[in-house]
């Protein structure tokens, strides 16, 4: 609706991001607290996903018929669940799964949604309006109802899941690029570039491209935020990640008869989820005010996950 | 004005058009024998013959597909797979309950995103600019479903205020129907309302900072009559679109907001489907939900270019 475009001299012919231009994001960032804090946030996920298993003071799965729905203690930071199993290892396990979701997901969404916006703003006229059509008729379903209509078609499960999530998030990807891609193709370099006779293909990848990284790079940081929590969603409601493997969004599910009596089951897996989604839009949006500070589009990525 | 809104309508009817498909296509991706998922290992031959017959589904696909459409443009979306009744009816009943919620939840999200956003702009960089955006932030960041489980710790478990899920019909008891209301439209409201503050805030210091609000300053109007009458007017123009495209979205976006206080709107309709397997259902309430979002986002389009008159001549 309202992509904001680039204007001239902030879409000018800057040369491909170099080292110096990595070095002032970095100084930015750092200048940045809540960044940091997100930043820092981040590193824990990708520890807690590597390590993991290997850190979790129980197993996930391990029953213990004579704890069931204790309180946090020290045995059990987080409590234990309905069948005794210590609920601060599921909640460490799962962030894996839930990393693993978001990357490939978004992975999936910008490699197809980038694909096309190149393709529909390079190209114009005809391809234009059938690409970007196309992408229309996705934006007009809400997010999480089409993902949810796609896995309950192909089936749940962890897979389907990662493909309808890449699905739901590829419009606004396409959007993204298209209207960058429209700017940056009135650029004096490119017309020199096809002066030269280079190709298409070529001119795209070597001209084009590099010079609408920051948009994209922005709306990676923040789709990683809303595809986390569509996953969370989809696995609330028993679509996405399947027991016995643990994930925020069923262990949410499973707690949510327990409020009244056993609250911690119903808070940590959420505070996770909540941490890692405040995490990426943080530093997206720091990302975006050194890289990209006209871009104002950032609630239309979010239309309700 | 007429030229825009005849491009306006063509557009909105194409991408409808192509919503059909998608939704028609979502049967044809059933992997197998979709009236056979559904039924299970036990069932009579007659009722799977009926069903199969009733979906038409051993004609060729573009027969089937444009059958979709006219049975649609008529009212007809099938019958359900599990009870044999008309899609269209069982859809229908659920709506009143969706737009309720929708519509107490927006409302409570632009009591909560005017004063926050425009007060949080105008005092840029003051405590209360501090706490809207920290209450954006971590509105936008927040599983909806968990604030509501919270919630319901909360003014259930601990208080014992109000009921933890269900509804209650207007008509059969008012104050039993608005207690059951505000968990769910709180819930969802205050994401909401933490997404339109963040917008409302950079709409008005965007305003703020244009010629025309220097000139009025210039003139030596009051600071409070240069936002009334000058930024106000211009930076909620913007506003207007941003939550009518929350309104669309909720219609069918709550799912697991409904699924968590068993409302029984669209969501809930949509999940019970997908769980029963009944494939025309789902898809009469997707396609529903999506057709209701396009309707808004048009009425939105008219509506601002009327606000706007530039915007038709662009």
């Amino acid at each position: 609706m309202s992509v904001t475009e680039p204007n001239a001299e902030h879409a000018g012919p800057a040369p491909t991001p170099h080292v110096s231009e990595r070095g002032r994001v970095w100084a930015a960032l750092r200048r940045n607290k809540p960044a940091l804090a997100g930043l820092f946030i981040l590193a824990v996920l990708v520890v807690a996903g590597a390590l993991g298993p290997l850190l979790a003071p129980y197993g996930i799965n391990e029953v213990d018929a004579d704890h069931l729905f204790q309180g946090p203690s020290r045995d059990h930071p987080f409590g234990t669940d309905d069948a005794g199993r210590d609920v601060f290892s599921r909640v460490l396990v799962a962030a894996r799964v839930s990393l693993l979701v978001g990357l490939v997901s978004v992975g999936i969404a910008l490699l197809v949604g980038v694909t096309i916006g190149l393709v529909a703003g390079y190209y114009r006229g005809v391809v234009d309006n059938v690409l970007m059509r196309c992408m229309d008729v996705l934006f007009a379903f809400p997010v999480l109802l089409l993902a949810v209509a796609i896995v309950a078609v192909l089936g749940r499960g962890l897979v389907t899941a990662m493909v309808a999530i890449g699905v739901v998030y590829t419009p606004i990807f396409a959007r993204v690029t298209r209207a960058s891609v429209l700017s940056v193709r009135e650029q004096v370099f490119v017309t020199a570039a096809v002066s030269t006779g280079a190709s298409d293909w070529r001119i795209m990848r070597r001209h084009v491209l590099p010079n609408i990284a920051a948009p994209l790079i922005v709306q990676t940081s923040l789709s990683l935020a809303f595809a986390i929590l569509s996953e969370a969603a989809l696995s609330f409601l028993g679509l996405g990640i399947q027991p016995p493997q643990p994930s925020w969004g069923r262990m949410l599910y499973d707690g949510r008869g327990y409020v009244q009596d056993a609250w911690w089951m119903g808070l940590f897996p959420g505070l996770a989820i909540f941490l890692v989604v405040l995490a990426f839009n943080i530093v997206g949006d720091a990302l975006r005010d050194v890289l990209d500070p006209r871009q104002l589009t950032k609630d239309e990525a979010r239309r309700t996950a | 004005m007429g030229r825009f809104l005849v491009r306006r309508l063509a557009q909105s009817a194409v991408v409808l058009l192509g919503v059909t498909l998608v939704v028609f296509l979502l049967l044809q991706l059933v992997p197998g024998d979709p009236v056979r998922v559904a039924l299970g290992t036990r069932f009579e031959q007659d009722t799977y013959d009926a069903l199969r017959e009733r979906a038409g589904l051993d004609r060729p696909l573009p027969v089937q597909y444009l059958s979709y459409v006219g049975n649609a443009l008529t009212g007809d979306l099938g019958v359900s797979f599990r009870s044999g009744d008309p899609v269209t009816g069982i859809v229908l009943e659920r709506l009143p309950a969706t737009l309720t919620l929708a519509f107490f939840a927006v409302l409570f999200a632009l009591l909560v995103s005017f004063p926050l956003g425009i007060l949080s702009a105008v005092k840029n960089g003051s405590v209360l600019d501090h706490v809207a955006r920290v209450f954006s932030q971590f509105g936008v960041s927040v599983p909806d479903f968990w604030m509501g489980i919270l919630a319901i710790i909360l003014f259930t478990g601990v208080l014992g205020w109000l009921p933890p899920s269900g509804y209650t019909p207007l008509g059969e008891d008012p104050v039993d129907w608005f207690k059951h209301l505000v968990l769910p439209s709180v819930t969802v409201g205050l994401v909401t309302a933490a997404i339109l503050t963040r917008f409302i805030r950079s709409s008005v210091l965007e305003a703020m900072s244009e010629d025309y609000v220097r000139t009025a300053e210039g003139k030596g109007l009051s600071p409070r009559r240069v936002v009334t009458r000058h930024v106000l007017r211009n930076a909620l123009i913007p506003v207007v679109t941003v939550a009518a495209v929350q309104l669309a979205s909720l219609l069918g976006g709550v799912i697991v907001i409904e699924v968590l206080f068993a409302w029984p709107g669209l969501g809930q309709l949509t999940f019970d489907a997908v769980r029963a397997r009944d494939y025309p259902v789902l898809q009469g309430a997707v396609l529903l939900v999506a057709a209701l979002f396009l309707l808004t986002n048009l009425l939105v389009d008219l509506l601002y270019a009327k606000l706007d008159p530039r915007i038709s001549v662009r």
